[in-house]
């Protein structure tokens, strides 16, 4: 029925990158995630699906504290990278976002050069130390954002004159610019057309071996095809959380079952 | 019939008009709405327009040619001889015009009668002590030919106005018959009304563009008579302002101009900054609540009146800039400066220049923050490195619009620098700008058409180019911003 991950399970020594315990979400008076446990493998592409409004994108935009920066919202619960709490008060969230970085629903280019949106990271961490440094930066960043050959000759154009996919790309690009460990998406494809978004997955497929993945998606086929662990989210909870082919195979919670069938969502 | 009376008429045909118009285009449907094109109420419409506006568009122009056209044959009268020395023919015409309007009011007051104004004669009537009994003074002694021009303009002025009372009340008839008559139930009414509202809209956008002609015209038309008795070089490069009621005046612009342009910069160093950060702080920091209460208090500034701040400049920023700074510094003694009014006009552009700012840093859209904070940068890396830069065109036209007005202000500066024109570097003496010099050019006792008062349509005139420049690059910078987000 769908397509089988083609590296599915094969990760043997797999790391625990992030775990979630008891995270609860409050807008205001809306209480968004409800109580959520999970934990994310290394090197490894999770997906998060459910239906709109069921709180995915709300739980990725906490592993990176970009729900800091919306005044009515409060994170409870302890979220963990490489054993470190990340809402622990010692931790800046400015230098977690660094390490954490994040590719959002529309492609977002700065309306600056396509070198200058990739030098933005390295540029405000000190990454390089002198201008050949950075350049090598750049082109190794735009290579592993798999537009390179794209852009190589016109690195002083605008990055808001190239296409939708160019830009998600490149806004890739930009993310893994500052050495992150973890790269969360956000719908990453929903903006794009059926060519652009084939040319994104395979990159996703491609960051995999460096970095830890989770992407949150609408469409179930793409989290099949691109992920190894997925996690289905129903009204704020997490409902079932386990490798892609076992959950669009064999789903355990009638939920999850109803969902990947079409029958909710 | 008097002019508003003409008008009253015809709108109220027009009235009937409607009423009469919405009735048949009901009955020609036979009281059935739907066969009809459009709802009767627009068919009472187009009868309305078609009696009101072509009869209300010639008593208007009716009513500007009349005077003209009868004080050009009324004008053959006055002789030569009747205008005395000093005098002109226009003086004349403004005497014959009081005159025939001083007589009406004697009729209506029963002074006179209209036989006794026919053989009205100098020799057996006080014209102006009868006129000065009405309550109409007149100035010199009347003169027979005046006189006599004044009750001919009477009478061709009542006789037009009826005339004017007849056509005009023909043609709201006929446009009323003409509308009534293709009221059936497929002429497209709406239409009418469609073309109306767009004809209306049109000419509202013609009003505010004519005026702005005019006003140029009349500055350029007076300015020129300025160039024929003061040479252009000498106005435009000339370092001296010095003019003399008894002529020989030195009419340079070049203080002026950099009076303006000091009091201007200095206004601009205190205001762009502040209300930036003010505009930064507010979009960017500030939480709802804050916001809610920081703002309205920001743009209580741009109400107060510039009197009250020339008050604020002239009483309290003056003395103490001038007790604090200027004279333990030795650098003047003088209360007004160009420090003074500069900081005080620089206040009262904070407003200016934080509201328009805050509202292009808010356009930028919010995908722009979380881009930047989801690569891990602070709020003021975000706002240096991101905003900024995308918000920067429309900042700039801020910071133009802003020192447009600051070229424009008169009254603060009148208060705050004070009116003597010089060229000079230090800050806190007194200087003047071109606004202030118009003002004081044409409040004076001097004849109008001295070199001395036309300078004043001169300066304006430079005023206004350099204004509508800065204007003018405000809006090409503003729109080249607006496209890069669409």
């Amino acid at each position: 029925m769908y397509d089988a991950p083609q590296l599915g399970n094969a990760m043997d020594q797999t790391t625990t990158k992030i775990s979630a315990r008891n995270v609860q979400v409050h807008y205001g008076d809306t209480h968004a995630i409800k109580d959520v446990n999970v934990d994310i493998d290394a090197k490894t592409v999770t997906a998060f699906i459910g239906p709109s409004g069921c709180g995915k994108s709300t739980f990725l935009r906490c592993i990176n504290r970009m729900n800091d920066t919306i005044d009515i919202c409060r994170v409870t619960g302890d979220i963990l990278i490489d054993g470190e709490d990340i809402y622990d008060k010692r931790v800046d969230p400015v230098q977690l976002r660094a390490k954490v970085g994040m590719v959002f629903q529309k492609p977002n280019p700065f309306p600056k050069s396509i070198y200058d949106n990739v030098a933005y990271g390295p540029r405000i961490h000190g990454l390089a130390k002198n201008k050949s440094e950075l350049d090598e930066i750049v082109e190794k960043s735009l290579r592993r954002g798999a537009i390179w050959d794209e852009v190589k000759d016109r690195l002083d154009a605008p990055g808001t004159g190239l296409s939708g996919g160019q830009q998600q790309r490149l806004c890739i690009a930009r993310a893994v610019a500052t050495e992150p460990e973890v790269l969360l998406m956000d719908e990453p494809c929903s903006a794009l057309d059926p060519i652009a978004t084939a040319q994104v997955e395979e990159l996703i497929d491609e960051l995999r071996s460096q970095f830890s993945v989770v992407i949150v998606t609408h469409s179930m086929q793409q989290a099949a095809r691109v992920s190894q662990k997925t996690a289905f989210f129903h009204l704020g909870n997490l409902v079932e959380f386990g490798d892609t082919t076992q959950i669009f195979t064999n789903p355990q919670d009638e939920r999850t079952q109803n969902y990947i069938t079409g029958r909710i969502g | 019939m008097s002019a508003g009376l003409v008008i009253l008429a015809v709108i109220a045909i027009a009235i009937v008009g409607f009423f009469v118009g919405r009735s048949r285009a009901l009955n020609s449907a036979g009281g059935d709405i739907r066969q009809l094109h459009s709802l009767p109420g627009y068919y009472g419409q187009a009868v309305f327009l078609f009696s009101a506006v072509p009869a209300l568009l010639v008593t208007a122009v009716w009513l500007i040619l009349q005077p003209m056209m009868i004080e050009n044959r009324i004008s053959d009268m006055i002789l030569p001889t009747d205008i005395a020395e000093g005098s002109s023919l226009e003086l004349i015409m403004a005497d014959v015009r009081r005159i025939s309007s001083g007589l009406d009011t004697a009729v209506v007051a029963g002074a006179l009668s209209e036989p006794e104004i026919e053989t009205l004669n100098l020799d057996n009537t006080d014209v102006r002590g009868v006129l000065a009994g009405v309550g109409v003074a007149v100035a010199s002694d009347i003169k027979p030919n005046v006189l006599d021009a004044s009750v001919a303009y009477r009478a061709k002025t009542a006789a037009a106005r009826g005339y004017m009372a007849v056509v005009s009340i023909a043609i709201a008839l006929v446009g009323f018959a003409v509308a009534l008559s293709l009221t059936k139930p497929d002429y497209r009414a709406r239409n009418v009304s469609e073309a109306a509202i767009k004809s209306l809209l049109v000419l509202s956008s013609f009003v505010a563009i004519l005026t702005t002609i005019g006003i140029i015209a009349s500055l350029i038309f007076e300015t020129s008579n300025f160039f024929r008795m003061y040479p252009a070089k000498d106005f435009f490069f000339n370092l001296t302002w010095n003019p003399q009621f008894t002529g020989g005046s030195d009419l340079g612009i070049i203080p002026l101009l950099w009076g303006t342009l000091y009091v201007s910069f200095v206004a601009l160093v205190f205001a762009v900054p502040i209300g930036l950060f003010v505009a930064i702080y507010l979009s960017e920091y500030a939480s709802s609540k804050v916001r809610s209460i920081v703002k309205p208090a920001v743009e209580v500034l741009a109400g107060i009146p510039t009197i009250v701040y020339g008050l604020f400049a002239l009483i309290t920023v003056g003395p103490l800039l001038r007790d604090y700074f200027a004279q333990p510094l030795g650098l003047g003694q003088s209360s007004s400066s160009v420090l003074t009014a500069g900081l005080v006009m620089g206040i009262m552009l904070i407003p200016f220049v934080s509201s328009l700012s805050d509202d292009v840093i808010n356009a930028v859209p919010q995908s722009m923050r979380d881009g930047s904070y989801g690569l891990g940068a602070t709020q003021s890396e975000t706002v240096k490195q991101v905003i900024l830069p995308a918000a920067l065109p429309g900042i700039v036209g801020a910071i133009i619009l802003a020192a447009s007005r600051a070229i424009g202000e008169t009254m603060i500066v009148v208060m705050g620098a004070g009116a003597a024109a010089k060229l000079s570097l230090n800050p806190l003496e007194a200087m003047t700008t071109i606004t202030v010099k118009i003002v004081s050019q044409l409040t004076g006792d001097t004849e109008f058409a001295s070199p001395e008062t036309l300078v004043a349509f001169a300066l304006g005139l430079s005023l206004f180019v350099i204004t509508l420049g800065l204007n003018v690059l405000a809006l090409y910078i503003v729109r080249k911003y607006r496209e890069q987000y669409e």
